[in-house]
């Protein structure tokens, strides 16, 4: 949908190098994440609170954190890069990769809006580590268009409205593409049960069974 | 999060090194499996085994070599890697025909994303999910000495075994591995050993803080199951508030040997009810050499709730094992 030259574009740099600041440091997100922090900070002098506003946006630069070189395939594209140990893979692909099509909504294995494909299965990735991802070949939402074109699965989306606020759409989207690719004709409970690991808080349910549904008979994912 | 080292041990005894190592550089250490338990721990920094909020190394299992695998024994028992996914134990063939309880429990932990990630082992060394310990009260399991669901919301506590500390074992995978009486191979620095399923979980009285056995160095392997016996047959009902993604309110594993129509030998072990997998051995007794008739699931039922008490907000637990594990004799016993 978005971003598909952008992920191609940032392949085989290195990131997560602790001492130089990255790039994208004044980012919307970089920004807000940093405000929140210091509001978070400035309301408490403890050190809990502070270490805790990390989880609010990007963390803080530290040296001498534990790195691992890992090689990881992300929509087609080889990186070979140095991850922190402890970034998540959502944190890999969204902060580090600027990939911002899998969603945080929980951070927490609650809601299913972080999800993308780990070798072709649906995983959380807010509960996985990059470093676990060494090896790897990941899809995310923004691999799925090819050469322009959105999957079929996609364009069914959009026919049926499948996304309302859309903040769980590419969670939804990836463990239905993975759905179709082992089950090119599931019923409608296998849909149901495919997707019980993601949550729409808009409660778009019935749209997005059908989307499925419609995908499969239009010929897969 | 919190930095920490991870390591990727490439054999066994690597991980059993890597532990070593740590632990002689004054390093805590935890296993991680798929780490969809693990790293929520971590995130908000509740207390670990060990008792630290974050531990200093991780140990990758998942990069070990050949325990991520079901086999089948030529002597018709199966061994199976501790780092299996959860899915691939319920998508199993055999051990959908062999052993469906398992691949049941397996096939209705939390979602298809939890299930592609965890493992067998993690499943089972699962911490315990009450929202105390997880919300950073000073409970037993966090190393403090009180368990607030006793005077606080206990709605999801135990009602058998309870004491001093009230979490019920998480686990859906446990009671089916005791009912099928698997044993586990653990291995740590201090040599490798097996254990029966029946002796590895541990109630708070004997050890308020841990949920099983293992010392803090020592991690699961492998587990083994003996050859299924014929006219074997087994099940797992798990009863949730919501039909997926939450551990399970009650749940029963029973497998069943049948002769003919007689129910010749059987075992009960209910998840969700207590502190670990709950045998309850006077409801078995009630079928061993019986034809299961729907009036003796009413008493099997009845005597599966024998000794349960109550905390004040989960009491609706007694009915409910009650009229599940009648119901799933009655329906495994009489299912072709
Ligand atoms: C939203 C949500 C819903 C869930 N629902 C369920 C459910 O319905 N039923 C259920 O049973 N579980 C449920 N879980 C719990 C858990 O995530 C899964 O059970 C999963 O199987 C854990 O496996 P893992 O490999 O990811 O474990 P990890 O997170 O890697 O590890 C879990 C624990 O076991 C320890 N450990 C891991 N491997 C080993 C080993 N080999 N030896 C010794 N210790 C080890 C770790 O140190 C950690 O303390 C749920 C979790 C979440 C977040
Ligand atoms: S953000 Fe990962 S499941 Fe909610
Ligand atoms: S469309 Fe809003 S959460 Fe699903």
């Amino acid at each position: 949908m978005t971003n598909s030259r952008d992920s191609n574009s940032v392949s085989n740099e290195k990131v997560g190098d602790s001492d130089k600041p990255s790039h994208f440091d004044l980012s919307r997100r970089g920004f807000i994440g940093g405000t929140s922090a210091a509001l978070l900070a400035a309301k408490s002098t403890s050190v809990k609170a502070q270490e805790n506003s990390e989880s609010v946006g990007v963390e803080p630069e530290v040296a001498n954190v534990p790195k691992t070189a890992i090689t990881v395939t992300v929509n087609g594209a080889s990186h070979q890069t140095v991850v922190e140990d402890r970034w998540t893979l959502n944190e890999f692909l969204r902060d580090h990769l600027e990939l911002t099509g899998s969603k945080i909504g929980c951070n927490r294995g609650e809601c299913g809006s972080c999800t993308v494909l780990v070798d072709g299965e649906p995983v959380y990735s807010c509960s996985t580590l990059a470093v676990w991802a060494d090896g790897k070949e990941i899809l995310t939402v923004e691999g799925l268009e090819k050469d322009g074109q959105l999957s079929v699965l996609q364009q069914a989306f959009m026919e049926h409205n499948a996304p309302q606020c859309g903040f769980c759409t590419s969670g939804q989207l990836m463990s239905a593409t993975a759905l179709l690719e082992e089950n090119p004709e599931p019923t409608v409970d296998e849909v149901r049960h495919a997707l019980a690991g993601n949550l729409c808080r808009c409660s778009n349910y019935n749209a997005i069974v059908e989307a499925v549904m419609d995908a499969s008979k239009t010929g897969g994912a | 999060m919190k930095t920490f080292t991870n390591q990727n041990p490439g054999t066994v005894d690597e991980a059993i090194e890597l532990v070593r190592t740590a632990r002689e550089d004054g390093h805590s250490v935890s296993f991680a499996g798929g780490g969809t338990d693990l790293l929520q721990l971590v995130k908000e920094r509740v207390v670990n085994r060990s008792g630290q909020d974050v531990p200093d190394v991780l140990v990758n299992l998942k990069s070990l070599e050949g325990v991520d695998q079901v086999s089948f024994s030529s002597l018709g028992g199966v061994a199976i890697g501790g780092l299996t996914t959860l899915s691939n134990l319920a998508n199993n063939p055999r051990i959908l025909d062999d052993y469906k309880v398992l691949a049941e429990a397996a096939g209705q932990v939390g979602t298809p994303q939890i299930r592609n990630a965890g493992t067998l082992a993690g499943n089972v060394c699962q911490r315990p999910w009450c929202w105390y310990y997880r919300n950073g009260f000073p409970c037993y399991k966090a190393g403090g000495n009180e368990c607030f669901s006793i005077a606080g919301e206990n709605q999801l506590h135990a009602i058998f075994g309870g004491g001093p500390s009230f979490i019920v074992h998480p686990s859906d995978v446990a009671p089916a591995l005791v009912a099928l009486d698997a044993t586990f191979n653990v291995a740590g620095p201090s040599g490798n050993r097996v254990i029966s399923s029946s002796d590895f979980f541990v109630l708070p009285r004997d050890n308020v803080q841990h949920e099983n056995v293992l010392s803090d160095d020592e991690f699961l392997i492998s587990v083994d199951l003996p050859a299924p016996p014929n006219g074997l047959k087994s099940t797992y009902h798990k009863v949730m508030d919501r039909d997926a993604w939450t551990h399970a309110l009650v749940s029963v594993a029973v497998v069943m040997e049948m002769d003919g129509d007689i129910c010749s030998a059987v075992k009960i072990v209910l998840g969700g009810v207590a502190p670990e997998p709950w045998r309850v051995p006077s409801a078995e007794a009630l079928l061993i050499g019986n034809v299961v008739t729907e009036e003796l699931a009413r008493s099997v039922g009845e005597a599966a709730v024998s000794g349960a008490r109550p905390l004040a907000k989960n009491a609706y637990k007694i009915p409910l094992v009650r009229g599940v594990v009648a119901r799933t004799v009655l329906a495994l016993a009489t299912s072709v």
